[in-house]
């Protein structure tokens, strides 16, 4: 990713083989739930035992997780530290960096282990790397073809459409 | 960087309050939170030290509502103020889609504001990117305090680049919602001309 980075556009079709991935893992790996997240925080795909959490919350402070732990590595004179594991006295959270991109987190607790976990997810991240590299080729190639759909919808934006959205407040 | 998704038609942009150690950025977060809906809110998130200075960050997400179908969320965060936590200023500027400089008006904080906006420039400039670049608004707060510096001189010291900029006392909220809605025009605009 260059600095500064660009725009991650993902389209239905690729979201739909991201929750695919996500579900088989959280089944494989006997997990609670499982998220990923962008590494600037934004949550972008999760699939399990959700409805209790506060994912928006878990995503930022995710990343903000992984941003500390890359400061960390980079003091160490390493690229990265790829994996965390956090142990709870419940529940246990993995977190790992897919493609360098992004973060995969499986929540699980004793009905799992770290051992299935890490083994599943090692899988599961060769799938989620395949398909991340799928959409930045998607994005180079098909970058005039996105931005057109999003520019038709987002060009007739008005700045009272924004006005609008502060008149509640 | 904003993420955009079309399956869920969801815009997420992330806005940053930078500014020197106590010149109130977590305050304006507090207050848009405690205004705001709460439906239109998430949590906030105060990574802080037990006596309240920010340690990593602030963190809010919210909801705008739609525009032309697509749910708009903005999410907030704060740097740490103080000078020896730059590293962690890092990491937050990182991805940031616009950017709101918090200062103190005071007299004797004139010295920290203009060395913030410094390290601004400098951490934004090892990212590859600048304030020229970026969405940025200026919020010149604790107008309510009697040792303020004039805004004549407030504009002379750190607004070279003229962007908008809003005199505001936090504690109150005066100002709080006018620099938020002038931000997220700027980043909304420029996700407009960008794509």
């Amino acid at each position: 990713m260059p600095p500064g980075g660009s725009n991650l556009i993902i389209l239905d079709e690729d979201f739909k083989r991201i929750n695919a991935s996500l579900t088989r893992l959280n089944q494989e790996a006997r997990g609670k739930a499982v998220f990923l997240i962008d590494k600037n925080g934004q949550l972008i795909a999760s699939q399990g035992e959700t409805a209790g959490l506060d994912t928006t919350s878990l995503a930022s402070l995710t990343a903000g997780n992984i941003a500390a732990t890359g400061g960390l590595a980079q003091i160490l004179g390493e690229k990265e530290f790829s994996v965390l594991f956090h142990e709870g006295e419940r529940d246990h959270l993995h977190i790992s960096i897919v493609a360098q991109r992004v973060i995969l987190v499986v929540i699980f607790d004793n009905r799992s282990s770290l051992g299935l976990v890490r083994l599943r997810v090692k899988k599961a991240s060769e799938d989620l790397t395949r398909i991340f590299a799928d959409i930045l080729k998607k994005l180079e190639r098909e970058a005039g073809k996105a931005r057109a759909l999003f520019t038709t919808q987002f060009a007739e934006i008005t700045d009272e459409d924004i006005d609008n959205l502060f008149a509640k407040g | 960087m904003s993420f955009i998704n079309y399956s869920a038609r969801e815009i997420n942009c992330k806005i940053v309050y930078y500014g020197p150690g106590l010149c109130g950025k977590t305050t304006n977060l507090q207050h848009i939170y405690k205004k705001v809906d709460p439906a239109a809110k998430g949590k906030l998130i105060s990574l802080a030290t037990e006596t309240e200075r920010t340690l990593f960050f602030d963190f809010m997400p919210l909801h705008l509502g739609e525009i032309r179908g697509f749910k708009v969320r903005l999410h907030l965060y704060t740097v740490p103020g103080q000078v020896f936590y730059d590293a962690s200023r890092k990491l937050i500027l990182k991805g940031a889609d616009g950017i709101v400089f918090v200062a103190d008006s005071q007299l004797e904080r004139m010295e920290s504001n203009i060395e913030s906006l410094q390290n601004l420039e400098q951490n934004l400039g090892e990212q590859g990117l600048s304030l020229e670049k970026l969405p940025f608004v200026l919020q010149y707060n604790k107008r309510d305090l009697p040792n303020v510096v004039s805004v004549e001189d407030l504009q002379r010291a750190l607004n070279s680049r003229t962007v908008p900029w809003y005199e505001a006392t936090a504690t109150t909220g005066v100002g709080v919602f006018e620099t938020l809605k002038a931000i997220a025009k700027l980043v909304l605009q420029e996700l407009k001309k960008k794509e």
